[in-house]
């Protein structure tokens, strides 16, 4: 079986689920969710199992389509989050049904599954028409899921916002793909790849072309000046739809932008020293501007929307930083180990959070107050979540800072490891707000917070990873090592 | 498995037991009890003459990431044993002085700075030597936040400074770090390891050497409380727990010490010896030693009063550095650990008064010699200790930094050198201890309280840390050769003196 065919696999079953809800009112949405992640879990064990010779591909799609490592990644990456978020859908849905039009979850369970077919079909792109279609399929489908509990005004708010914004994001992409293609011929990586080489190019019009191209991706990975639809569509969406996309939609994009930079940055390009520049202007208002106003956030929710502004913009920093010859992490691999790490952290501050919802606890600092006492596991969880966010050593949040820091200052550039800086000392300062809230004594009520034993292991396993990563990451680091290789090899 | 690794995880593993139910009070000095053995029987069996200089003992090391390399590595030599006796001693102390037994996160929490602590002194690469610091900082923050002293917004406040500032000083020091790794690897792969860096050291262009020396001064200098990036230290130690004061100010702060002693001064040699980093250092350390003397001499509380004096004494341990001669560098570990003793032994001396008379002012206090025979003497030890009266661990230490300074390589008799000028100045620095100390002894323990407040000596099992330490610091100071036996052979390689 090719990867191929289990994309299709997911997305059918996908679909099955969103019509069994709407024809089948006696399986209960549990059950629809659990399917859901069962399917994902099946799909992971296919994906190991599958070929990963392109030579597998049924011929119609082969020239569309890659299976190096760093697609292989995503596309695990992808199912892992997927089947994550429906736990959390599953954690959360007497909360959720009660504020969805129906009072139902049908679609909020199917959907994610289409999601992540995009996903996994967008790790795989070859060029700008397949990223743009899977980049569609993804976003449509979350114009969906932020909106889905519409009695909520927030939640209502939230998706025209995001609707409004993501669509004339996509616009300023595709029009940025056009100008791209007409100054190099091609819309291929690879063909743009030989034309940022080639000296008969017209370099004013591909930079044109590239300005827009980056700004509509960098809508998706919600880097500055392009992100001020995340806080609000953060806080309104239904809290699983926020982890989704907080780690599946940032991953997403940046897998799309590692190809695009790739491209762009080719040994001998014409366009090295302005798309670099771009990009390092880029993240370091991105880490100034997601760092800074989150010291003054006072919900959990905007809090965490405001950090993953600010590791968007490390992940931008990262993928700026060029491999150099001493130095044989390539950029997409650090970007790559540095999501696989962001991914525990976020789902586990946001599973949190979904358990808490479930008990009538908001998302506001001030009730997350007496957590220490009310639920100590809990309490252990959000801080090992936190530590690991804010960066701190022995989690594996750090290493994904410290490879980023080191590449950068591998090439000095200076101006931007110091606004870095700036943003993680600022990153100590709000994650620790959390922290010394949970410990807090004086809380509200002293009742417990009652968790499902499943959910207690998940959780439990997903701070064992940070902190397992954080001692021991040889293992992820032996399978990035091939798309080390991968992507250089696409940018020689 | 290295008896290291066990030293260094059998606090975390307590504290972890201690989170599931285990009895706190026992678990933790068992823990204690056990490290300070196992460190306590190495420091016998160890010779330090045998061990070739930059070599270290009991190493162990497992590879935890290929390119960059970075290994889980351990290994002990004369300087970091002597930091970890000093810390496995302060931690037994200070787990065995917590009295209340219901909140077992004291225990927790001490538990894991002596971890984080003992992880620092003890890893030889660099990856693990920083990562342990910071595991000790957070347990410290949290501290001061929840059960600090004070009311809520103070201790708020002191504890969002103290994260701020050695935060962003971690990162300056990450940078300086990483600056470091990035020039003296050899080959394509990036090393962590300590040894392994020292390789390239002598080649380093001396422009460069002097930067990266600076920035890691900086760096370290904020978590050691160098003047001018000091203002967090004093009103944190006054507001700590009294556990984590003690190992705050007696142990942890001597990180940045070691990680000068350990990384920037045998890895930068020439940057250590360029004059503009000298003369910054010298400024620097005068602020400590005067400014800071100035300031603590105003205090009208014990605490603030031994919080700005553990600051200005930090000083003396940099005048050690700058001037980087073998003696020098000697008195400067040896203050280090006597330094840790004596102001933990005045942290805990301070709590106990605390929590019996509720007030620390000095306006408020007098007489207590007269119910507390035991305490007079006892502080008497810790205060004459600070000020480096001769028999106590801190006078040795102290003689050798400044004898240091005038060594041979150094000065010539017709002409004093910048170096010799600030050790003039800070001599004057022992006045000034002279002068609060004695002043703060004379009014807490003789003529009358103002308020009528007394206080009794503590129970016979609480004075178990109390003489120990006590009994360390006259052991030392009389027979400092216990210690310089140990660092024999420390700085012959790498031959700093080589000004």
């Amino acid at each position: 079986m090719s990867a191929f065919s289990i994309e299709v696999l997911l997305a059918l079953l996908g679909l099955a689920i969103v019509l069994a809800a709407a024809f089948l009112p006696a399986v209960s949405q549990r059950t629809l969710a659990w399917t859901g992640i069962a399917g994902s879990v099946v799909a992971l064990l296919l994906l190991c199992g599958a070929s990963h010779a392109e030579s597998s591909l049924p011929a119609f799609v082969a020239p569309y389509y890659s299976l190096d490592t760093l697609s292989l990644f995503y596309k695990a990456f992808a199912l892992v989050i997927t089947a994550l978020v429906l736990w959390l859908i599953a954690e959360s849905d007497s909360t959720l049904s009660n504020y969805s039009a129906d009072g139902k979850l049908g679609e909020l369970v199917g959907l994610p599954l289409i999601v992540c077919t995009g996903m996994m079909w967008m790790a795989s792109a070859k060029d700008l028409v397949t990223v743009f279609v899977s980049l569609e399929l993804v976003t449509v489908a979350f114009y969906v899921l932020v909106a889905y509990t519409r009695k909520s005004a927030l939640s209502l708010e939230a998706g025209v916002k995001y609707l409004i914004l993501g669509a004339a994001a996509t616009g300023v992409l595709v029009f940025g793909a056009a100008w791209v293609y007409g100054a190099t011929g091609s819309l291929s990586f690879e063909g743009i790849a030989k034309g940022v080489q080639n000296a008969a190019v017209n370099k004013s019009v591909l930079l044109f072309g590239i300005a827009f191209l980056l700004a509509g991706l960098g809508f998706k990975v919600a880097a500055a000046p392009f992100h001020m639809w995340v806080p609000d569509v953060y806080q309104g969406a239904p809290t699983p739809v926020t982890a989704f996309l907080s780690v599946g939609s940032k991953a997403s994009g940046f897998i799309v932008l590692t190809r695009v930079i790739d491209a762009l940055l080719a040994n001998g390009s014409r366009v090295t020293s302005e798309v670099t520049n771009l990009l390092l202007i880029s993240a370091a208002i991105t880490v100034l501007l997601g760092s800074l106003p989150a010291i003054f956030q006072t919900s959990v929710k905007r809090l965490l929307a405001y950090s993953s502004i600010s590791h968007a913009g490390f992940l931008l920093l990262a993928l700026a930083s060029r491999s150099s010859a001493r130095f044989d992490i390539t950029s997409g691999g650090v970007v790559a180990f540095y999501l696989a790490t962001y991914l525990p952290m976020t789902v586990l501050a946001f599973f949190v959070l979904c358990v808490l919802r479930r008990q009538g606890i908001g998302d506001s600092l001030d009730e997350l107050k007496g957590l220490g006492r009310r639920s100590p596991l809990l309490a252990l969880l959000l801080t090992i979540a936190m530590a690991s966010l804010a960066g701190l050593p022995l989690t594996a949040g750090f290493l994904g800072k410290m490879l980023v820091f080191v590449a950068a200052v591998d090439h000095g550039y200076w101006g931007v490891i110091g606004c870095a800086v700036i943003g993680a000392a600022a990153g100590f300062y709000y994650y620790f707000k959390v922290i010394l809230a949970i410990y807090t004594s004086e809380g509200t009520t002293e009742e417990p917070v009652t968790v499902s034993i499943a959910s207690k292991a998940i959780a439990t396993a997903l701070a064992a990873i940070i902190l397992i990563l954080g001692l021991y990451p040889r293992p992820l680091q032996k399978v990035l090592a091939a798309p080390a290789a991968a992507s250089v090899a696409l940018g020689k | 498995m290295s008896p290291l690794e066990i030293v260094i995880f059998l606090p975390i593993v307590a504290s972890l037991a201690i989170w599931l139910g285990a009895p706190a009070r026992i678990t933790s000095i068992t823990a204690a009890l056990i490290n300070l053995l196992i460190i306590g029987g190495i420091a016998l069996g160890f010779d330090g003459s045998k061990l070739a200089p930059g070599e270290f003992a009991h190493v162990s090391s497992r590879v935890v990431l290929e390119n960059p390399a970075i290994s889980f590595a351990v290994g002990i030599d004369g300087m970091s044993l002597i930091l970890a006796l000093l810390t496995t001693l302060v931690t037994f102390a200070a787990v065995w002085q917590i009295v209340a037994e219901k909140d077992k996160v004291f225990h927790i929490a001490s538990l894991l700075i002596s971890a984080g602590a003992l992880g620092a002194f003890l890893s030889t690469d660099i990856f693990f030597l920083y990562a342990f610091h910071e595991l000790a900082l957070i347990p410290t923050f949290l501290m001061i936040a929840l059960h600090g002293h004070g009311d809520q917004a103070t201790r708020r406040a002191v504890a969002w400074k103290i994260t701020v500032y050695l935060g962003l000083g971690s990162l300056v020091l990450l940078a300086g770090l990483a600056a470091l790794v990035l020039n003296l690897s050899e080959g394509p792969t990036l090393t962590f390891d300590v040894t392994a860096l020292a390789h390239k050291s002598a080649s380093l262009p001396a422009a460069t050497q002097a930067w990266i020396f600076f920035v890691l001064l900086l760096g370290f200098g904020t978590l050691v409380s160098l003047f001018p990036m000091h203002s967090w230290a004093a009103p944190a130690y006054a507001t700590a727990p009294t556990s984590v004061a003690m190992l705050h100010a007696g142990v942890l702060k001597k990180f940045g010490l070691y990680g000068l002693l350990r990384i920037a001064l045998p890895l930068l040699p020439l940057g250590a010896q360029a004059q503009w980093v000298q003369q910054a250092l010298l400024l620097m350390l005068l602020g400590n030693i005067l400014v800071m003397g100035l300031v603590t001499i105003h205090q009208d509380r014990l605490d603030d009063m031994l919080a700005n004096s553990s600051v200005m004494h930090m000083g003396y341990i940099f005048l050690g550095i700058a001037a980087g001669t073998e003696l020098a560098l000697k008195g400067a570990v040896v203050l280090m650990f006597a330094h840790g003793v004596s102001i933990a032994l005045s942290f805990a001396l301070c709590g106990r008064m605390r929590n019996q008379l509720g007030t620390l002012e000095f306006d408020k206090l007098g007489g207590l010699a007269t119910h507390a025979p035991l305490l007079t003497v006892i502080f008497a030890f810790a205060a004459f200790a600070s000020i480096g009266l001769p028999g106590l661990a801190n006078f040795a230490g102290e003689v050798m930094v400044f004898l240091g300074t005038f060594d041979s390589k150094l000065w010539s008799p017709e002409k004093l050198n910048a170096l010799q000028w600030t050790t003039i100045l800070s001599l004057w620095g022992v006045v000034i201890s002279a002068v609060y100390m004695l002043r703060a002894y004379r009014k807490i323990f003789f003529g009358t309280a103002a308020s009528g407040l007394y206080m009794k000596d503590p129970a016979f099992s609480q004075r178990v840390p109390l003489v120990l330490l006590a009994a360390v610091l006259l052991i030392v100071g009389c027979c400092p050769g216990t210690l310089l036996d140990l660092i024999k052979t420390a700085w012959a390689a790498a031959k700093v003196a080589g000004l």
